[in-house]
């Protein structure tokens, strides 16, 4: 159901659903981000495809460069790795015995941070060394 | 605290919702295989990291046609890593296009928008899973 919601983006901001439900909107926003990037980049690969179409090619030339898949691989990590967190805890509830939902958020930073870190140094270090 | 045991009606809500979280559990583990057979193909001496985040994200060959790969056709472009495209695909395109239509209907009542614009997602969902599907074949 539709509620009509009088509320604006910065008194959103600052509800207190801390953690959660800042993770619920970065997931919705890097979700249409995805579908955006994926979309466009289906879209462009089968005109580059079929008609070799330039605006096709240069849409792909962005998404290949290495500055582009930094954010790319920020939006794609957190949104598969917040996934995997609430998939855990819905399909596991009893998974918060142990960890409970505040600390489950960490413990996903923490495999995200090397994660991310790792990529980025490389894509950064391979990138400037031109390869 | 107990958790309790409810048992939800079976909708086609209480099937996306399960679905959702399925199909990203599956996209992870097809990813990690696409990964890990990369790796296993070599992709270490012969590629940029960018061009295997590429190939995990979708293992079809025009995503490694700028590496150091002397035959793509051998090993990379074979029937198996196409059934993993599609599966991929078919995860990805329908994840995607249930999350928006959640999106749109958390923000329109019941209205005449709604029913139109979930059977504009609806379309679009079957025009993305055929393009797709024909970009995979034709790659």
């Amino acid at each position: 159901m539709g509620l009509s919601r009088r509320v604006g983006f910065y008194q959103g901001l600052k509800y207190k659903g801390r953690g959660p439900m800042l993770h619920w909107m970065l997931h919705r926003v890097t979700g249409l981000a995805i579908l955006l990037f994926v979309g466009l980049h289906v879209t462009a690969s089968f005109f580059m495809q079929q008609t070799g179409a330039d605006f096709a090619t240069a849409i792909n030339i962005v998404y290949e460069s290495w500055i582009f898949q930094i954010v790319v691989a920020f939006i794609v990590l957190f949104h598969a790795l917040n996934g995997l967190r609430i998939a855990l805890l819905d399909f596991w509830p009893k998974f918060q015995n142990h960890v409970d939902e505040h600390r489950a958020i960490w413990l996903q930073w923490a495999v995200f941070i090397p994660l991310y870190g790792m990529t980025v140094f490389f894509l950064v270090t391979r990138g400037m060394g031109g390869s | 605290m107990r958790a309790r045991t409810v048992q939800p009606a079976a909708s086609f809500e209480y099937f996306m919702w399960i679905f959702t979280r399925v199909s990203g559990i599956a996209m992870v583990s097809l990813a990690i295989i696409g990964l890990a057979g990369a790796l296993w193909m070599g992709a270490r001496l012969q590629m940029d990291l960018a061009t295997l985040m590429r190939w995990t994200f979708f293992p079809n060959p025009n995503h490694v046609v700028n590496s150091n790969i002397p035959d793509v056709a051998l090993g990379w472009a074979t029937a198996f890593w196409q059934i993993m495209q599609m599966l991929i695909i078919f995860f990805a395109v329908t994840h995607a296009y249930n999350g928006l239509r959640v999106i749109v209907e958390d923000y329109l009542g019941s209205t005449f928008a709604r029913p139109a614009l979930r059977g504009l997602i609806f379309l679009l969902w079957l025009f993305s899973l055929i393009m797709a599907v024909y970009v995979i074949l034709a790659s």
